[in-house]
């Protein structure tokens, strides 16, 4: 378990590392060169089924234990010793959440993990390969329609002609040969003017994005915004147009994907409320009011569609679906059984398809830097009992919750003389909050956490910096520089 | 109480309590002073944390036998070092009698006011300490003694009986049976002054066992003539002769003799034994740990044989559970005895330990080999935890509620592992059966009923205690053996099995005990109780009291046990006190539906028999009318 916090899943692990926030790919790297040169590498696969090997082991050649001991502040035993644990483990997987993800080199660090199950042929295999775990039903799913700038349904690239002209027959319509933006990107082009107008599903960003002013100001300036929602978030408040939206998880018909790519059947248990409409139903007299009459909305008749375009899901017809108890993709025609896990074809001999790639990669500390005057790390993060902006989950009470805190090491609580429960100003390059203070001795001296639930008491994106993965789009919500300070009231 | 830990901060003694259990802690992650530096960035060992939620029972032994009490510092302690949610803490250790969650004087008095000790002034022994020590549950004069009411203690055949505990850092507990306000009172100011003995008993085993010494005698024939303390003693005696004779035979014979011998078992549901042995044995293949759990919660009231082979021949319980061990492939075993058994808990303790040191438990036993080891653990006052799931998720440290079958424990036991679970006096017969043969065996008793059989005899009767048959003898003939109706003399009903057996009218005397003779008329052998009343008993108040204790024992889980025990109690209160609602008839009406839904609804048999005893009555006896 690698985590800067001593969390309750922490306590079970059999070895916990706390790294300091946003260094994973020394402590990854270090790790890779251990292997190496403890010749614990996977050589006959790294033959078989790799590229890129030599300079990977050129680049991680520097990362020495006692290096990723200074960079991590883990130490180099305890490193060496997970190195040992997962080279000669039978099998062995390697799960992540935002902690990798939410960070200037996002995909940098999802990288540097992909190399350790190339290195030592923990992929393809069952019980083995890397995974990211979702914090909603169906991430996977999202992506898996095309809500990806580059891609259309079934990951196919919207770039390709050939792939974008079977979407256009199929359509009767002219798809724009051109990517679209993702999430930062989207602000960024509202700050040049050249986005005006915003169609907003089932997301909240003025509490989820970082650097809250910034957020709301751009969301201020736009021309037109229509936000669908369950609930009417702050940002459905900044709405010209607010569209009540439908429950998918008990109120549509249709499919979710999980994140072993499982498709699955949902069901209207219940019916809609008076007033609203399946969020398809909206999308369809969308369409009927910009002079497209699709007919009637049908779910089934959709995903139909969607297993035309889409190879990957041809076969998951509902009847399918609902025999086998969901279906993992991909699943090519009706007599594919789906597939439980991927690229077993990198075991295969002689090898089908290309070479999984090694990519070198270097560590770069968090961009928001530590200095006396900033000289505490804050890590944002979720409590088990509450959801993202809490959109959801503020609406009914749960006995674990307590009131928006900032959570510090009982050292810092002393440092800076304040006890549990008294209030202290939290102050970043961008802005400041007032918040009360709990102790977590999970924490250590200098590490503070806050969490991205409770905006309206503690808004924990004025402080969190927007700096941004060029290549996913997600903001480095784990690495905050702050200081904090005795807040009197008067 | 708490999802989080609360502020609350375990004392010195507390702390002490639990670190001579599991040892000091490690980091400051499981209990030790906080030392950020070193502990901040790297700890090993969350795995072994995982693994030990199974102490959470004894550690709660632990403090309540040195406090007294468990304070919420105390449960916030025992939540880190074992890594387990405050809250399930809190759940465990509210879910069993014997703990107390708030403060509590160091010695308590539990007075045994159950329907055996009823017939033997019980009711007249509880009314003179409320006279002379105050209500019970409330501390006595000094703040340093209590007595409370409690459920039956065991100790039938000396009846009025009471148990004293005294915590402390060296604890001790005292059985005071027969109870009289003298002893009582001078044995609480023993413990009060620290001058109770170790021993927690003296009465010899002879006295419990009228037949000791009888040549017939087969399962008693060492009680009361052995030393318990004594594995010679055992050897000269031919004890581990069936083990020796086990080994020659082979895993597999042994479980034909033991389905050939047509063994029931004899806690009360007697389900056939080698079926047991043979369904766990056969999944050796599989390569999962197998267990063997020998079933010594013997709560049911007026049963007591448990205990008495216990205390008088301690070797041939864990002899039993050896060769169970050895026929099913076991390497661990477990004996879970009832946390009101002081006498047979340090007996057992010290044999565990006297075989291991003549290598008749452990890594190689008789240099054949053969690997198993028993520990013993202790229940803490939950009748329901005699069910052998819910004695699993005690032993596991959860709460002791039982577990829905299937899946069966010779597939999902404990820890989820293929498991036997086989009561004291099953496993006793085990020798028998290995020594004798199992055809043999079949052919002791009667039709179906194979082999030889205990019987608590209790209540009004001359010479309480237990005796051993083969299978057969009528009602009758037990009562003769016994010497005869005690009290008036004058014979008014019979308890058969205890509270979840069922009366039995003097007309029904010549009824063969056995399994089929019981179930031709209505009634069931049980655990081998024989409780009589004689006709000067108020048979209401007896009922009222059997209602009280499913009311108290009921675990909770399931809805018709939980809520359907409490409108047993009220409907059996409204009848007694003539304060119906609506007529007899219709009152009674309500108490069949009540038990109709327990018996259908209910996961476990403590729901479904529930009702049992007291619709026995009600069909035999105008009680009401």
């Amino acid at each position: 378990m690698v985590d800067p916090r001593r969390t309750s899943s922490a306590q079970w692990a059999d070895l916990w590392l706390g790294l300091d926030v946003g260094s994973d790919i020394s402590l990854a790297n270090a790790m890779g060169r251990e292997i190496i040169v403890s010749g614990l590498a996977n050589e006959a696969f790294i033959r078989h089924a790799t590229s890129g090997f030599e300079a990977y082991r050129q680049c991680v050649e520097k990362y020495t234990l006692d290096r990723a001991e200074r960079e991590t502040g883990v130490p180099a035993e305890a490193i060496g010793q997970t190195a040992h644990a997962y080279a000669k483990a039978k099998s062995g997987q390697i799960c992540w959440t935002l902690g990798i993800t939410e960070h200037h080199n996002a995909v940098d660090n999802v990288v540097a993990l992909i190399n350790l199950a190339l290195l030592t042929g923990h992929v393809g295999r069952y019980g083995s390969g890397v995974n990211p775990l979702r914090g909603q039903n169906n991430v996977q799913g999202g992506g898996d329609m095309g809500a990806i700038p580059d891609r259309l349904t079934g990951f196919q690239h919207l770039e390709n002609p050939e792939l974008r002209a079977k979407f256009e027959r199929a359509w009767r319509a002219k798809i724009e040969p051109k990517r679209g933006w993702h999430l930062s990107a989207m602000f960024d082009a509202m700050e040049r003017g050249e986005l005006t107008l915003l169609y907003v599903l089932g997301e909240n960003p003025v509490d989820s994005e970082a650097d809250r002013h910034r957020a709301v100001k751009l969301l201020g300036g736009l021309k037109f915004m229509v936000v669908q929602d369950l609930f009417y978030t702050r940002t459905a408040e900044m709405a010209d147009v607010v569209l009540p939206g439908s429950a998918g998880w008990c109120e549509t018909e249709g499919t979710v994907t999980s994140s072993e790519r499982r498709v699955q059947r949902v069901r209207a248990a219940v019916p809609l409320p008076d007033g609203v409409l399946d969020d398809i139903e909206i999308i369809y007299q969308l369409a009927r009011r910009f002079g497209h009459e699709w007919g009637m909305p049908d779910a089934e008749a959709i995903w139909n569609e969607v297993r035309q375009l889409s190879p990957m899901h041809a076969g998951m017809s509902y009847r399918r679906l609902e025999e086998l108890g969901g279906i993992q993709w991909p699943c090519y025609d009706e007599t594919h059984p789906g597939e439980m896990y991927l690229h077993s074809r990198l075991w295969q001999e002689p090898l089908i398809g290309p070479r999984a790639p090694f990519h070198a990669v270097e560590f770069e500390p968090p961009v928001d830097e530590l200095n006396e005057q900033y000289p505490i790390r804050l890590t944002t993060g979720r409590y088990l009992d509450s959801y993202n902006t809490g959109a959801q989950s503020q609406r009914f009470p749960s006995p674990l919750r307590r009131a928006a805190t900032i959570d510090l090491s009982p050292e810092d609580g002393e440092r800076y003389q304040v006890g549990e429960g008294e209030k202290v100003r939290i102050s970043s390059r961008r802005g400041s909050i007032i918040a009360p203070v709990h102790f977590d001795s999970g924490l250590r001296p200098g590490l503070a956490f806050l969490s991205v639930h409770f905006h309206e008491q503690v808004a924990t994106n004025d402080l969190t910096i927007d700096a941004v993965d060029p290549k996913s789009g997600t903001s480095e919500f784990k690495a905050t520089a702050i200081r904090i300070e005795k807040y009197t009231e008067n | 109480m708490d999802l989080h830990l609360t502020a609350a901060a375990a004392s010195a003694e507390e702390q002490a309590a639990i670190d001579a259990l599991l040892g000091e802690p490690e980091s400051s992650w499981d209990g030790g002073a906080r030392q950020i530096e070193r502990d901040g960035r790297a700890v090993f060992g969350g795995g072994t944390a995982r693994w030990r939620r199974h102490l959470l029972l004894p550690v709660l032994h632990a403090i309540q036998e040195r406090i007294g009490w468990i304070s919420p510092g105390a449960l916030n302690y025992a939540s880190i070092r074992l890594n387990v949610a405050p809250a399930e803490v809190h759940g465990v250790a509210s879910f069993y009698g014997m703990f107390s969650l708030s403060p509590r004087p160091p010695v308590t008095a539990h007075v045994c006011d159950d329907i055996a000790c009823m017939t033997r002034g019980a009711g007249a022994l509880c009314a003179e300490l409320e006279h002379t020590l105050g209500p019970a549950g409330s501390p006595c004069e000094g703040g340093q003694t209590i007595w409370q009411r409690s459920a039956c203690l065991g100790l039938c055949e000396r009846a009025p009986a009471a148990l004293i505990s005294a915590a402390g850092t060296t604890a001790r507990e005292r059985v005071v049976a027969p109870a009289t306000t003298e002893n009582l009172f001078s044995t609480m100011q023993d413990a009060v002054n620290g001058k109770l003995p170790a021993e927690p008993d003296t009465l010899s085993t002879k006295l419990s066992v009228p037949q000791a010494g009888q040549a017939q005698l087969r399962l008693l024939r060492r009680a009361g003539q052995v030393d318990p303390s004594c594995i010679e003693d055992y050897l000269q005696r031919g004890g581990y002769e069936a083990l020796r004779r086990s080994f020659e035979l082979g895993a597999e014979r042994v479980i034909q003799e033991v389905i050939d011998s047509k063994l029931l078992g004899r806690g009360g549901a007697a389900f056939p034994t080698g079926k047991k042995w043979e369904a766990v044995h056969l999944q050796r293949h599989l390569g999962y740990l197998h267990y063997v759990i020998c079933n010594a919660d013997e709560s049911e009231p007026g049963t007591f044989k448990d205990r008495i082979v216990m205390e008088g021949d301690p070797f041939a319980v864990l002899e039993g559970m050896t060769i169970a061990g050895f026929a099913v492939g076991a390497q661990k075993g477990y004996l879970y005895v009832r946390g009101e058994y002081p006498l047979a808990t340090e007996r057992l303790n010290h044999a565990i330990k006297a075989a291991r040191a003549q290598k008749l438990l452990g890594e190689d036993i008789l240099g054949r080999g053969l690997r198993f080891d028993v520990e013993l653990r202790r229940g803490a006052g939950a009748y329901i935890c005699g069910e052998e799931t819910a004695l699993f998720n005690s032993i596991e440290g959860y709460r002791g509620e039982p577990r829905n079958k299937p899946p069966f424990p010779t597939q999902s036991g404990l820890f989820h592992l293929p498991t036997v679970v086989n009561n004291v006096e099953t496993l006793i017969n085990i020798p028998e059966i290995i020594l004798g043969g199992g055809a043999a065996y079949a052919r002791i008793g009667k039709g179906n009923s194979a082999g030889y059989r205990l019987f608590c005899v209790s209540g009004h009767v001359v010479r309480p205690g237990v005796y051993e048959t083969p299978y057969g003898p009528t009602i009758r003939s037990v009562i003769d053996m016994a010497g005869g109706v005690g009290g008036t003399g004058r014979l008014q009903a019979v308890l058969l099995g205890g509270a979840a057996g069922s009366f039995v009218s003097p007309m029904e005397l010549d009824t063969p005990l056995t399994f089929e003779g019981t179930r031709a008329i209505g009634a069931t052998l049980g655990s081998g109780v024989v409780l009589l009343f004689d006709d000067s008993t108020d048979l209401k108040q007896v009922l009222l009291r059997i209602a009280a204790f499913f009311r108290g024992e009921t675990c909770g889980q399931c809805v018709p046990c939980r809520v359907g025990s409490v409108r047993q109690e009220e409907v059996l209160q409204r009848l007694v006190r003539r304060q119906t609602i609506g007529s007899v008839a219709e009152e009674s009406n309500t108490l069949q539906e009540i038990a109709q839904a327990m018996r259908d609804a209910s996961i476990c048999g403590l729901g479904q028999t529930a009702s049992g005893a007291i619709l026995s009555a009600m069909n035999r006896w105008s009680l009401f009318s």
